[in-house]
């Protein structure tokens, strides 16, 4: 905590899942003053998700591998005297000053008693994480089609599942690990149906060879797999759904190299469920609102420009975890520890802290986890192919009902060229989710050359989330930093 | 081995005018010189609408303008897009909803009278509702106003479908993402065309309609035209059943429009949507083209438009953006030939009015492309008035 109630925070971190923890805990135990906020009322972010107390869950545990890494930096972050900041939702970023930054944050969004939250700090750590990659089809907005991140939420922390027959499709790592969950809590997968090879990995060997640990994560995976006779379709998509009020089957094809539909291979599979997902956005909202630089990803997502040491280009903003590029917990965890002490180094003024002993170590497992994670994104990144799936009538933004064919339109008969004028001649991205579901989709369907590559755009979104004007309009009130709870 | 060099193969294009930008000004100029009868290519360095048309809120207003040419220039356009809605589809979202201006206090109810009684002399309609009749115009007002003027000649449309549709309509040859590099003249001064890095586009006239950008065009033609961004701020709301019908604002609005301050000023213009969202604008302020986030302006509009309707202070707010308006130094378009440079004109320097302002400038230009007499006198517009050049 800062001596009083005045003085900023050394240091403010944004996100509390494996990054945000391990960067919190990193400054803290080097003697910075921390404030930890996250969106949700407890700690852990996506990938910990666990059960409310309330449910009672015996071994939340069984459902994730690292626990025990988690757990460790929950009870050192319990020794600390980090502020947390739960519950509270972050909707912008300001600097106040060359040195010190603002953080405006609502609390109680879901409750009503909505109240803007200011802290201040002399260092940001944005440690945000990532949303699921949608890439719409027709019939996936039928209910019991779900994101294949959501159908591993849902069971992390409500024990619930999304059908008792669930096809789980699309593409990436995250479609073993969800289908061995749903397999473990009792749910029949008749197929996981896989839109790339795997002969990816296969091209960048030496990469594979020193990451021995996601081998081994895979083939426990692929053994559950297995042994619940659950079928991988590779080079295969969903291309629609079927049912009405409730998911009855879907139709699979086989896809070309360029992830184009073969005609005649489509097969019905009998499902209540489809769990799908094209894997991980990084949520950098906050950050390109700052103006920090951005790069395309090798999974065609856009990610933070970071250096050695996790900083964005903008001086006093560090990245961890997802926003760097999607990476996985474990990469997360060390890249929230590198910069929790380059930020250490920086205010202390001991710059040589980050050329030795755990930072070197750190810096080490970092590049090495990078180089699998962008193997990885490259050998799953969607095919240009994909959205020749699409019907001029399906949806492609649910929040306002714009489908394929009125974006097409846009582009081709009133000149819009990119996802910001798609969005303005159709609404598509203009509701509830801001485009974090269509914003991929639109952003293809608007790109010239109508090859379906996703094309590199920055979507700015100054409000990370909804806040109401109340809150706004009373910014000024709190004028001392607020007090963390408990 | 020596490397050859390939110079891009030039694609000749020709028409009897080019228009620089695709915004809703450049669409007007468009459809108003393709139906005066001249082949007309449109060309952006971007998308349709994707400078400051596709940031703005689309107002059509009469009522924020004091008599003068650019209170004239206003009513033209009034007339000009009600006969633009006869003929462009409904997705424009053209709503005749009339402008509301409120006072919070006898003073400011006086001055509302003066201005209004001035407007009236220049042809705008205005009626002076007392208190107690505002909540028949806007059932959620604040119940503490002293009162207001309806203007009934206020409209909004939705500006990016605006453009779009207008362009379309006028049928000429758009270029989109080619970014002009130089105009080019001939050895005795006279325009030929323009450069873009992909190929030359020859006629014998240009238009300069490239809003905010509109100066460094001019720049690159080798002229000075001393249009600046001005920022502005929208909040826009969830979406909401029709809360909000008119054109909201308070009095200050009108001063801070003809404020030449670079400092902040807020004042909110209150207004519901075809689509359900409410948009709270406008705040001013000279950065430059900085889209920074300032928490200071959303606070100050978020506080303006729950001062006006307290019921907004629990709506949330789901997405705020910048815009830049193109202004000059006195507040008034650029619209006209370019003493300095024969076959130039210019369409730009708006400022926040441009979306209203279109249809009359596109009028004016096609007169003035056709060498006839223009509709209103355009020498208050003059683009030489920031020179000595004679």
């Amino acid at each position: 905590m800062p001596d009083s109630a005045s003085e900023p925070y050394d240091l403010a971190v944004i996100g509390a899942g494996h990054a945000g923890l391990a960067g919190a805990v990193a400054a803290s135990e080097r003697g910075l003053s921390v404030a930890l906020l996250d969106a949700s009322g407890q700690l852990g972010g996506q990938f910990y998700r666990h059960p409310a107390p309330a449910l009672g869950a015996v071994r939340p545990q069984a459902l994730h591998h690292d626990w025990a890494a988690f757990d460790g930096l929950r009870r050192r972050l319990e020794k600390s005297d980090v502020g947390q900041f739960l519950g509270h939702h972050v909707w912008s970023v300001v600097r106040e000053s060359g040195e010190q930054w603002a953080v405006h944050a609502v609390t109680g969004a879901d409750g009503g008693d909505e109240r803007p939250v200011r802290v201040r700090a002399r260092a940001l750590l944005l440690a945000t994480g990532a949303y699921e990659r949608h890439l719409p089809f027709p019939g996936w907005t039928v209910p019991g089609v779900v994101g294949a991140g959501g159908a591993q939420a849902m069971l992390k922390s409500g024990l619930v599942l999304p059908g008792r027959r669930i096809v789980v499709a699309g593409s990436g790592p995250l479609l073993l690990a969800v289908a061995s969950s749903l397999t473990a809590a009792g749910a029949r997968v008749p197929a996981v149906v896989e839109a790339s090879g795997y002969l990816g990995y296969a091209r960048r060997p030496h990469v594979l060879a020193v990451n021995p640990r996601k081998l081994a994560e895979a083939a426990v995976h692929a053994s559950a797999l297995l042994r619940h006779r659950v079928r991988l379709r590779t080079r295969s998509a969903v291309t629609e759904v079927h049912g009405t009020d409730r998911v009855e089957a879907v139709t699979v094809a086989r896809v070309d190299p360029r992830w184009r539909p073969v005609p005649g291979t489509g097969r019905r599979i009998a499902c209540d469920a489809l769990a799908v997902g094209h894997g991980l956005v990084p949520q950098i909202d906050l950050a390109t609102s700052l103006g920090c630089a951005t790069r395309r990803a090798p999974d065609a997502t856009t990610s933070l420009v970071l250096d050695d040491l996790q900083q964005t280009s903008v001086p006093g903003v560090w990245a961890a975890g997802e926003t760097g590029g999607i990476g996985g917990a474990q990469l997360a965890g060390v890249e929230g520890e590198l910069a929790g002490l380059a930020v250490a180094a920086r205010l202390h003024g001991k710059p040589f802290l980050t050329e030795h002993g755990r930072a070197r170590t750190l810096r080490r497992r970092r590049d090495r986890m990078r180089a699998f994670a962008d193997a990885m994104a490259a050998a799953h990144t969607p095919g240009p192919g994909w959205s020749e799936w699409l019907t001029d009538d399906t949806d492609v933004c649910r929040c306002e009902e714009v489908t394929a064919g009125r974006i097409r339109e846009a582009v081709t008969d009133f000149g819009a060229r990119d996802a910001r004028t798609a969005k303005l001649l159709t609404r598509a991205g203009m509701g509830w989710c801001q485009g974090r579901v269509c914003g991929t989709a639109v952003a293809c369907l608007a790109a010239r050359g109508d090859d379906g590559t996703v094309p590199p755009s920055v979507e700015r979104r100054p409000l990370a989330v909804p806040v109401p004007l109340g809150a706004l309009a009373s910014l000024d009130e709190p004028d001392e930093p607020d007090e963390p709870d408990g | 081995m020596q490397c050859e060099i390939l110079l891009p193969v030039p694609t000749s294009n020709s028409s009897d005018v080019i228009v620089v930008g695709a915004g809703m000004v450049g669409a007007a100029c468009a459809y108003y010189a393709a139906r005066a009868g001249l082949s007309v290519t449109v060309v952006d360095r971007g998308a349709v609408a994707g400078g400051t048309t596709g940031a703005g809120e689309g107002n059509l207003l009469v009522s924020d303008k004091e008599p003068g040419p650019e209170l004239e220039l206003a009513l033209l356009s009034a007339r000009l897009w009600q006969e633009l809605t006869a003929s462009l589809p409904p997705q424009i979202e053209y709503e005749a909803k009339g402008g509301l201006v409120v006072a919070s206090d006898a003073a400011g109810m006086e001055a509302l009278r003066d201005f209004a009684t001035g407007q009236h002399k220049a042809g705008v309609m205005a009626e002076e509702i007392p208190c107690d009749r505002l909540g028949d115009l806007e059932p959620h007002l604040a119940p503490t106003l002293a009162g207001g003027f309806h203007y009934p000649q206020d409209a909004q449309v939705q500006p990016a479908l605006a453009a779009a549709h207008l362009l379309r309509a006028s049928g000429a040859r758009i270029r989109l993402g080619e970014e002009v590099t130089h105009l080019l003249t001939q050895a005795d001064g006279d325009l030929t065309g323009v450069r873009t890095a992909t190929g030359t586009l020859h006629a014998p006239q240009v238009v300069n309609a490239a809003g905010a950008w509109g100066g460094e065009l001019a720049r690159r033609a080798g002229l000075d035209l001393p249009v600046l961004p001005r920022r502005g701020f929208v909040l826009v709301t969830e979406p909401l059943p029709r809360m909000v019908r008119h054109k909201v604002y308070a009095a200050d609005y009108v001063a801070d429009v003809a404020s030449g301050s670079a400092a902040l000023q807020t004042s909110a213009v209150v207004e519901g949507t075809a689509a359900g969202p409410v948009l709270i604008g406008a705040s001013r302020e000279r950065v430059g083209f900085d889209r920074t986030l300032s928490a200071e302006v959303l606070r100050r509009l978020a506080a303006q438009a729950t001062t006006l309707f307290p019921v907004l202070a629990g709506v949330r707010a789901i997405r705020t953006y910048a815009g830049f308006r193109p202004y000059l130094p006195d507040h008034l378009p650029a619209i006209g030939r370019d003493p300095r440079m024969p076959g130039l004109l210019h369409a730009c320097g708006h400022e926040g009015a441009g979306i209203g302002l279109a249809p009359a400038t596109g009028l004016l230009i096609a007169q003035l492309l056709t060498g006839q007499q223009p509709a209103v006198d355009v020498g208050p517009f003059s683009p030489g008035r920031f020179t000595s050049v004679s």
